[in-house]
């Protein structure tokens, strides 16, 4: 054995400052996400605080007229709301049961060749951007469907339909896929275990997978009322911008999030309180998601059923 | 043996299943059929009636013209080039910021620190606020504010940054943990430094996870409207931006200008400029899929 | 003396028409949708001859316009009304001094959905009962008694609009003084996209966007106190359709025209203010009114 020095080589000295400078760029880079989001809960916070020490919380949160831009101002932010709630409904009332049946016919039911056509479809549909269904709503929704066949009162040329209904079909494709996924998570297993006793197809989907994929067809819910609240471009081209305060989705609303687009093109002065109602408004929509997104992590971990 | 003696629920050897039970099963089928069906019917009458809507002003002219207040006129030029100005530089700089942050919360950070936890749950986060909010951020911070940037692309590109790096953060994560453990011990074993390891055996293998994230994240920017309103890029804007200084306009934007325009005329030019943005969008889609079926069979 | 040829030759501005392409920069126009389509024109035709001039037109209303003006991030501010006093307070205390160029002659319009046949002719009186401030009328028969029962929709101009602001001058004696159950939008186009969708509808802006949408929606005429009177380009220059007709203004100041290009795209609007007003539907300046204009590019080069 030739007596060679135990002391550690010139590359090995180098690769191991490599490996140090590495580490500790990343660590840094790791850390831009964290200052973003601090960043983002900084640059509402503050407008916030100062738009709140003029107007009063009860006023925003009770007052049933929206009217920041007008004079005198109005900061009622419950039309705001209920628009919201309206265009969420109907998108959440038609994307979870037709995402919750595709992600069920994809998961049990196709064969692999429909699966290899409807999942790109999924795909293509989850990738058109939101300008281009707004023009769809407007243009094609509004007219030829809401019109047509909404009976409460007249439908205008807005309506938080015709928003909600393109907006769940944004929403569905998301909605398919992460329910897929908890079903194809299920263990083949069981499946096969409530065929061999009888079941039909049905109800194995119905007593067997869907319990089991519970959370994270939950989780998947959860999400999807969450992209369906942050929404902007399709209620801003097609729910209209009159903050209404109603409960017909055939009347036209103002969502938080169109409102937001709304006042961000009319640019208001900085410093003015239109300008701060855009981050009160945003500081409400951001905080409304963040405690969905929360909600929708927690459900998973906390009811997930573990198949090892 | 009498079967039903057994379990009356169970149908009976040779038996057909009681029909009313056949009949929830095949109702239930065509309600999940239905489900689909909905998917696909309002996919394709909105290509159709986009297509069709557009059709007439889908031409050489749409793309070489800037924009016009003479619907005659009016193409796409700025906007094209705004978006890739846009969408390039973004993907530039979200790249190796969201590629490395995935390595090092994938291969360097601690698993049980409830720091990471909580960097993680971050980026979670982040990929679900909405988009009009970073927007919300880049007018506080990088257009006015601190950063002062004004309207400009280089505030555009850094806002889109912001809004798809958890994107890419997460697809490459997924396509790093793809990579089999088994790789990595033995580039160890073999002597390896961790770094070699990953720069040689692990990236190499993750790449066409990674590139189809980054592809997705790209036609994400491509298409985003929502925060770029807020910033300025709705404007009126005849020419091609010429440095990170210039003001600029973006397809989605000029989409919606010209939808937001009375003039029927403007509209079947936004139908036309749809079609475009559209063939763009699946063409990158059609990519990343292609990609990620291709080398998926590798490892 | 030749310091001073210098000053003249470079306050006198000088027109070379066949050279110009040589010019380059920036020109920034942000401010009322009203005018926008009207500059935009002659912003496009203008960049035609000049190409590497970068012009970036937006519409942030007259009132946001002036925000970004009086902070200097604007070249010139487009304004469907005069500048206001406080905004110009605001912008002297930035060293800006707002110098106002005439445009065009415009006529606030009314308009209702084609299909409405029975309000043809409206009083500025019964146009106060529909937007005052404490308006709750939503019908159109409590409007006048004759109209049928049909539910009122209202989408107008929003507050950032200099159009909202000389509409509510004009209709309800004050400006800003309006109910604010309607469809706002800086936007226009939104406004007629509006009315066009909705039989009870009702709406206003310039007359530009009525002329260039007749089919879709339908013109009514006011009664201002002397009979029913249509809005046109003779009732408007000649006063007679009143109190909506107005001027259309931009603002520029002195540091920002003294640059060549910003210098020559006021020189190229008024050279082609006739065509140009009259491709974008607007009525001409009067002659007198190209005089003055004229006056204030002297006075500004002067400066």
């Amino acid at each position: 054995m030739a007596s060679e020095s135990l002391a550690p080589s010139g590359q090995l000295l180098r690769q191991r400052r490599i490996e140090l400078i590495v580490r500790s760029s990343l660590s840094v880079v790791g850390l831009v996400s964290v200052v973003v989001t601090i960043a983002i809960v900084a640059s509402l916070l503050l407008p916030t605080l100062e738009f709140f020490s003029e107007i009063s919380i009860a006023e925003f949160f009770t007052s049933k007229v929206w009217a920041p831009l007008f004079n005198p101002p109005r900061f009622g932010v419950l039309p705001l709301v209920t628009g919201t709630f309206l265009v969420m409904s109907v998108a959440v009332i038609l994307a979870v049961p037709c995402g919750l049946g595709a992600a069920f016919y994809l998961s049990e039911y196709a064969s692999p060749r429909l699966r290899k056509v409807v999942k790109p479809v999924l795909e293509v549909l989850a990738g058109i951007p939101t300008v281009v269904l707004g023009f769809f709503a407007l243009n094609f929704v509004n007219p030829q469907v809401v019109q047509k066949f909404w009976p409460i009162g007249d439908v205008g040329t807005f309506s938080a339909l015709s928003a909600g209904l393109v907006v769940g079909v944004a929403i569905l494709p998301l909605m398919a896929s992460l329910a897929e996924d908890a079903m194809s998570a299920v263990p083949n297993s069981l499946r096969d275990g409530a065929l061999a006793l009888g079941a039909t197809r049905r109800e194995v989907c119905t007593g067997v997978i869907f319990p089991a994929a519970l959370s994270g067809i939950v989780a998947a819910v959860v999400l999807a009322f969450s992209r369906a609240i942050g929404e902007t471009t399709i209620a801003l081209m097609a729910a209209g911008s009159n903050p209404r305060f109603t409960l017909n989705p055939g009347n036209g609303v103002q969502t938080m999030a169109s409102f937001i687009g709304f006042a961000g093109i009319g640019d208001q002065p900085t410093g003015s309180t239109g300008y701060k109602t855009i981050f009160a408004v945003g500081s409400l929509l951001f905080i409304i998601t963040f405690l969905l997104n929360i909600l929708s992590i927690r459900v998973v971990r906390r009811f997930r059923e573990a198949y090892e | 043996m009498n079967l039903e003696a057994i379990s009356p629920a169970a149908p009976p050897l040779g038996h057909k299943i009681a029909s009313s039970r056949l009949w929830r099963d095949r109702i239930f089928r065509s309600i999940l059929l239905l489900s689909i069906a909905v998917a696909l019917l309002t996919l394709f009458t909105l290509l159709i009636d986009t297509f069709l809507e557009g059709r007439p002003r889908l031409n050489g002219a749409l793309l070489e013209n800037m924009p016009s207040g003479r619907p005659a006129r009016a193409g796409l030029q700025s906007a094209i080039f705004g978006s890739l100005w846009l969408v390039g530089i973004t993907s530039l700089v979200s790249l190796p910021l969201g590629v490395g942050t995935a390595i090092f919360l994938e291969e360097y950070a601690p698993k049980n620190s409830r720091y990471i936890r909580l960097i993680e749950l971050n980026i979670q986060n982040m990929a679900g606020v909405p988009s009009v909010v970073f927007g919300i951020l880049g007018l506080a911070f990088i257009a006015r504010g601190p950063l002062s940037w004004g309207f400009t692309v280089r505030t555009g590109a850094m806002v889109l940054t912001i809004l798809v790096l958890p994107l890419v953060i997460i697809a490459s994560r997924e396509a790093i943990r793809a990579v089999p453990p088994s790789i990595r011990d033995g580039s160890l074993a073999l002597g390896a430094t961790q770094w070699q390891t990953i720069w040689r055996q692990v990236l190499p293998a993750a790449v066409p996870g990674i590139a189809t994230g980054s592809i997705l994240s790209a036609s994400r920017a491509l298409g985003e409207s929502a925060p770029l309103l807020l910033l300025g890029a709705l404007s009126f804007v005849t020419f091609n931006p010429t440095s990170l200084d210039s003001g600029y306009t973006v397809l989605p934007l000029l989409i919606f200008k010209y939808a937001s325009d009375a003039k029927a005329e403007f509209h079947v030019v936004a139908a036309a400029a749809i079609i475009v943005l559209l063939v763009v969008l699946l063409a990158m889609n059609a990519t990343a899929i292609l990609v990620r079926n291709r080398f998926q069979k590798r490892l | 003396m030749m310091a001073a040829a210098l000053v003249a030759a470079g306050c006198g501005g000088d027109s070379d028409g066949g050279s110009a392409s040589e010019l380059s920069g920036q020109i920034k126009i942000d401010g009322s949708s009203t005018v926008t389509p009207l500059i935009s024109l002659a912003a496009e035709d203008f960049q035609a001859e000049h190409s590497r001039v970068q012009v970036t037109v937006g519409t942030s209303g007259t009132g946001g316009g002036f925000e970004k003006f009086c902070n200097g991030e604007t070249d010139f501010s487009m304004a469907s009304r005069k500048i206001q006093d406080s905004e110009i307070e605001a912008c002297q205390a930035n060293n800006i001094e707002p110098f106002e160029l005439v445009v065009a002659n415009d006529g606030l319009s009314v308009v209702v959905h084609p299909d409405n046949d029975w309000a043809d002719c409206l009083t500025v009186a019964q146009l106060k009962t529909i937007w005052a401030p404490d308006s709750k009328v939503n019908n159109w028969n409590q409007v006048d008694r004759s109209f049928p029962n049909q539910k009122l929709t209202l989408f107008g101009a929003g507050s950032d609009s200099g159009t909202f602001d000389y509409f509510t001058l004009a209709v309800n004696g004050e400006e800003g003084s309006t109910r604010t159950d309607y469809n706002p939008s800086e936007d226009d186009n939104v406004t007629i996209t509006g009315v066009s969708g909705d039989k009870g509808a009702m709406g206003y802006f310039g007359l530009s966007y009525l002329l260039e949408n007749e089919g879709k929606i339908k013109g009514v005429e006011i009664d201002g106190g002397d009979g029913c009177v249509e809005a046109n380009s003779e009732t408007v220059q000649s006063g007679e359709y009143k109190p909506l007709g107005r001027e259309l203004f931009i603002y520029t100041q002195a540091d920002a025209a003294q640059r060549p290009e910003v210098k020559a795209f006021s020189d190229f609007y008024l050279q082609n203010q006739a065509t140009l007003t009259e491709e974008a539907l607007f009525v001409p300046l009067t002659d007198a009114q190209v005089e003055k204009a004229k006056e204030e590019l002297a006075k500004i080069d002067a400066a």
